[in-house]
């Protein structure tokens, strides 16, 4: 049969950054499909001869324009590990506070863009209603609404009093249950699940060969997240990750649907036990970072990671980022072959692509 | 069809979850960090603020006593507020108004005298009175010239 090539983006109305896809086209199903990335380099990593590593904080925060948390967590903590630091126990139990609070609102974020790709607008409104009030949490809590710059290295910069937390866990009550209330809509519509169950699978030995993280792997079976290594204070939590066995879209709308109410429990669990004390060791006396690190994380995406190396001076010698999405795009590369061209911007979103993290 | 209706129900009952923005605006919460304010008369030009800059919109001239800043070059992180040693930035609870042009806020301050240089001042009067007394102590380099 003829073939056609169709670039798909990167401007998609479907997409919010810019991915190209050449997707080669038998009538209507796709039998290869080639990606291109470059669209939006900003060249964050190369800035860090330029300023120095408690500046590239908020620069590494930039990289991702939702997980900002994380994204500074985790250099944070490579930093930490190459000075020697050791971070007081309160701060470590508020940066998971706060991490999961990027994560319920970075799924959120998702599960609304992943209704509007299948034309379920109010959905959208929905659950990006529900969003609004994670970042006022966020700004209350910590001054800003996304790129919240509360890590430094030693620990964080807010220190949330008991009146606020008190807050904070009310306003949680409200977003579980409204959250709750569209578990219906979203898990078993039937128009939701018609254009959902059943396309783009991967199966659970193909996920772990490509190298797919977070979500896309856990709908797959394999039950594998960084949480489980216990970094920050993940370790006195009793995490365990959130699996799904469908391994298709359905799977991966139901594992990051299941994964925001896990969140909002693991933030309960975190302020229960939050120990007093100091928020942020002293750093002065520990010089300029040395050495080698490499730190792992779990953003919303899956596992993000840090290269740090420092030659002892004021700047850093190397910042290299590996994102999530950059591992979990040569999966999407096999879930396409064989769909229709009309599944392939849900199946495309359905990885949660985030380019400006791939491209940095 | 009966969960739709108990959903039309309760939608005519509760409230809009959007506001009519320009003419309603939420109370900011106490703890935000919006528009980056400098006390010019507590500002001691020390250039610190400049320094630890992440995105390097702050321009300092300790010569001139000018406190130069981006707006929109910065990123409200707040890093110099912590810092400032005088504690003459702060920070409001409202963000900054859109504007059409692009501008640089630029603060003229006077120079300031420190406690050590009032005493240095004291000290020059003592000696004229009787001498032999002691040398005025040395001016630190960056310390405002009179």
């Amino acid at each position: 049969m003829r073939k056609t090539v169709i670039p798909f983006g990167p401007q998609h109305p479907v997409l919010p950054e810019p991915i190209h896809l050449k997707l080669t086209v038998e009538d209507e199903r796709i039998t290869e499909v080639i990606p291109a990335l470059g669209y939006v380099h900003r060249g964050l990593e190369r800035l860090a001869d330029v300023r120095d590593f408690h500046q590239m904080i908020q620069v590494v925060e930039r990289v991702c324009g939702i997980c900002s948390v994380i994204h500074a967590l985790c250099y944070c903590q490579g930093v930490e590990e190459m000075m020697g630091v050791e971070v007081p126990p309160r701060a470590k139990f508020l940066r998971v506070m706060w991490s999961e609070l990027h994560r319920i609102q970075s799924h959120l974020l998702w599960l609304g863009l992943f209704a509007d790709s299948f034309g379920f607008e109010s959905l959208f409104m929905q659950f990006w209603r529900v969003r609004e009030r994670i970042m006022d949490i966020s700004e209350a809590t910590t001054g800003n609404r996304v790129i919240v710059s509360v890590n430094v290295v030693g620990g964080v910069r807010r220190n949330p009093d008991a009146e606020q937390l008190r807050w904070l866990l009310t306003q949680l009550d409200w977003v579980e249950e409204e959250i709750q209330r569209l578990e219906t809509t979203m898990l078993e519509d039937y128009t939701v699940k018609k254009r959902t169950v059943g396309k783009g699978v991967l199966t659970g030995e193909k996920a772990y060969e490509l190298g797919a993280v977070g979500p896309v792997l856990r709908a797959s079976g394999v039950a594998q997240d960084t949480r489980q290594t216990g970094y920050a204070a993940y370790g006195d939590l009793h995490f365990e990750p959130v699996v799904e066995t469908g391994g298709d879209c359905y799977a991966r709308s139901k594992v990051r649907f299941r994964e925001t109410l896990a969140s909002i429990d693991l933030i309960r669990r975190a302020i229960n036990r939050l120990p007093d004390g100091e928020v942020r060791a002293k750093v002065k006396s520990k010089g300029n970072p040395q050495g080698e690190t490499v730190n792992r994380v779990e953003q919303p995406r899956g596992e993000l990671l840090y290269y740090l190396k420092g030659k002892g001076e004021k700047n850093l010698d190397r910042v290299r980022i590996r994102t999530p999405t950059f591992a979990n795009i040569p999966p999407l590369l096999v879930m396409l072959p064989g769909l229709y061209l009309s599944d392939v911007p849900v199946v495309t979103l359905s990885i949660d692509p985030c380019i400006s993290c791939t491209e940095r | 069809m009966f969960k739709m209706t108990s959903n039309i129900m309760r939608n005519l009952v509760v409230k809009k979850s959007t506001r009519r923005y320009p003419y309603e605006v939420r109370e900011p919460f106490d703890q935000v960090r919006g528009e980056l304010v400098n006390d010019i008369d507590r500002c001691i030009f020390c250039g610190t603020c400049a320094v630890k800059c992440p995105s390097q919109c702050i321009e300092v001239d300790k010569q001139t006593y000018k406190w130069n800043y981006d707006p929109f070059a910065c990123v409200y992180c707040g890093v110099c507020v912590d810092i400032c040693p005088a504690k003459s930035l702060f920070q409001k609870t409202q963000y900054r108004k859109p504007v059409g042009e692009r501008l640089t806020i630029s603060m003229q301050g006077k120079p300031r005298k420190k406690a050590k240089d009032k005493e240095a001042a004291k000290a020059k009067e003592v000696p004229a009175a009787e001498p032999g007394g002691e040398p005025p102590p040395d001016e630190s380099p960056s310390a405002p010239e009179e």
